[in-house]
């Protein structure tokens, strides 16, 4: 018993993938040690509901083969991620379902070895499932004062400023920045004094392109929009496996903002210029970016 | 200078803790225990209380004037804030907020009265999933609480804020208690955990906090000795999911559909065991998480017990280790 609980330990201690090809006892016994821990409850979430464990080992894991394998996941700028200090990550946001910010939480986790604190919507932490899920790998609903506190912890937080509006837009629209609301998270950022990170996530368009929308039917469920592509609803489930395109995430250069005072986030003209200066930098960062990766498809679709 | 301090709520566990730890006190001359019913004579009176003098007044009425002009009180501790209804909910609505606007009442013409401690709860916050994750003194929840003893509290905290303002040379110190837990503690909350499977509202995973019943007591009585005023979180350091806790109680959760649990709980309210309101339901749907900031820098003092060590110390008490989970984690 002592010497799984050792070997455990050690096999605990590395980050998971550095070690130098761990045996099949010890990948067991660290598996045991792990499903003692879950059934007993003894591991810690943070006040926001994050379970750093829970994250990495079964929900990041569940995500991890479509990002590598599926959309063929490829990040670029990751210098531009503070290796440890608050930041505010701005990113474009599409794809009928939200599947870009699991793939950028990916993104961040894995090769920038940042656990990014999403802000999301309200109807996510209404729904059962969705929103303690949520809360668990991280994320918590879009509001200053969650924003601040993250913030000001040190921690790395992502925003999608066009929310609805962006992930709901027609495939027609696509890479079309929509607007950027009253740009609150620019003022969260000058509070805390952290630098934005703009990102440009290129390949969600394609997933689900949406070309109509049952507006009745969504306000009767409560829902945003209720989506019509080219498979769904018509192959049922089926219609619900994205498209295979190829993805690109890309950090830009931070902007600074550290030489504002935190009383300027109460000034909201400083606030909406600056809120359209990344929207334009995020809006020419896709043009590029969309240019560089080419045809979302192999040339056989 | 010596104090004389009124304790309301002595027959329940911590107004009785807070009371004996004040009667032990030398610096304190005398303290006044009131409440609407004896101790509990399970309870050896005279060794818990110490030199508490005990009178039975009922708070709703005037008569709690009389006792606060005959003794001089100076520091007024009110605790009789109760989660589970007596008799009935009305009842339980008299008791906590006509309870406390007579002792408010009797606070505002009194001449002797220097300081005002008043119990209240985190549960004025609400829990609503469009509240921020974590509820500082100052933030406003999305939904005010509309029933029960959230209600009560909030309440009874609007009496309180006009009550210090008609009389801002007597310090008024307002307590939001996060829910206590400890060997002592008997609430609704301590109650379901010690059932052995626990309903659980399905697709949801609440964020819970704790603070240990010692803990609640030290903090009452700093407050009840020292100028401390406003509002102020009380609550361990950190929370837990309700699948931890159940976890770590070793307890099966049951989860059932929302309405399920609406019923569940309307059929242990008509058991009288508990105050089953909405906001009971959407505390075990969204949890609750506060910032106890303010109080750590305004003591400069730091809770004891964090929110899983006050969990623990509560299912040590009870017995409750990890039941059969555990025993199958560890073979």
């Amino acid at each position: 018993m002592s010497d799984v609980t050792r070997i455990s330990e050690e096999g605990s201690a590395g980050v998971p993938g550095d070690a130098p090809d761990p045996s099949d006892d010890e990948r067991l016994a660290e598996l045991f040690s792990f499903l003692r821990r879950r059934l007993t409850g003894e591991y810690e979430v943070d006040e926001f509901g994050f379970d750093p464990e829970l994250n990495d080992k079964v929900l990041l894991e569940l995500i991890r083969p479509v990002y590598r394998h599926w959309f063929r996941v490829e990040t670029l700028g990751l210098q531009h991620v503070p290796a440890d200090s608050g930041a505010l990550v701005v990113a474009n946001h599409s794809g009928t379902l939200p599947v870009d910010a699991l793939m950028m939480q990916v993104a961040l986790h894995d090769e920038a070895h940042r656990a990014v604190r999403l802000l999301g919507a309200d109807l996510v932490y209404q729904l059962p499932l969705l929103g303690h899920l949520s809360r668990k790998t991280g994320h918590t609903l879009a509001c200053p004062e969650d924003a601040d506190r993250l913030l000001r912890k040190g921690e790395l937080v992502g925003v999608f400023p066009e929310g609805f509006k962006g992930v709901g837009k027609p495939f027609s629209q696509r890479y079309r920045l929509q607007r950027f609301g009253r740009g609150g998270f620019v003022a969260s950022a000058i509070r805390a004094g952290v630098p934005i990170v703009p990102c440009a996530i290129v390949g969600a368009e394609e997933i689900y392109p949406k070309i109509g929308d049952l507006p009745a039917l969504a306000r009767l469920l409560g829902l945003p929009y209720l989506p019509i592509t080219p498979f769904f609803p018509w192959l049922g489930p089926l219609g619900l496996v994205p498209l295979p395109s190829k993805w690109l995430i890309e950090f830009g250069e931070p902007i600074r903002i550290d030489d504002y005072d935190p009383i300027d986030a109460d000034d909201p003209m400083l606030v909406f210029n600056l809120t359209d200066q990344v929207r334009e930098t995020i809006q020419s960062q896709l043009d590029a970016l969309r240019e560089r990766r080419g045809p979302a498809f192999p040339p056989i679709f | 200078m010596t104090h004389t301090v009124l304790v309301t709520g002595v027959s329940r566990h911590i107004g009785a803790r807070v009371a004996s730890v004040l009667a032990a006190d030398p610096g304190i001359g005398r303290v006044i225990g009131v409440d609407t019913v004896p101790p509990s004579p399970t309870r050896d009176g005279g060794s818990l209380f110490g030199r508490t003098e005990f009178v039975r007044v009922d708070l709703r009425s005037p008569d709690i004037a009389q006792v606060i002009a005959a003794a001089n009180v100076d520091v007024v501790v009110h605790m009789s804030l109760v989660s589970g209804p007596a008799r009935s909910r009305s009842a339980m609505k008299e008791h906590n907020v006509i309870g406390a606007m007579q002792l408010l009442g009797a606070c505002q013409r009194s001449a002797t009265v220097r300081r005002v401690v008043v119990r209240s709860t985190t549960a004025v916050y609400g829990s609503a999933p469009n509240d921020p994750a974590v509820f500082t003194e100052d933030g406003e929840p999305a939904e005010v609480p509309h029933s029960g003893y959230a209600k009560d509290a909030s309440d009874v905290e609007g009496y309180v804020r006009g009550f210090a303002r008609r009389r801002p040379d007597v310090v008024t110190s307002t307590l939001r208690f996060a829910n206590f837990m400890g060997p002592g503690v008997d609430s609704p909350l301590t109650r379901y955990f010690t059932q052995p499977v626990l309903p659980t509202v399905f697709g949801f995973d609440p964020r819970l906090q704790f603070v240990h019943e010692d803990d609640g007591v030290e903090v009452l009585r700093r407050m009840a000795l020292e100028d401390h005023p406003g509002t102020f979180n009380v609550a361990g350091d950190g929370v837990l999911l309700l699948s931890q806790c159940l976890r770590r109680a070793g307890r099966l959760p049951l989860p059932v559909p929302s309405p399920l649990f609406r019923f569940l709980g309307e059929v242990a309210r008509a058991g009288g065991r508990v105050d089953f309101s909405p906001e009971q339901l959407a505390l075990m749907c969204h949890g609750r998480v506060v910032d106890s900031g303010r109080l750590i820098r305004e003591l400069g003092w730091k809770p004891k017990f964090g929110t899983a060590a006050a969990f623990e110390d509560f299912l040590r008490s009870r017995g409750i280790s990890g039941g059969f989970l555990a025993t199958m984690a560890g073979a």
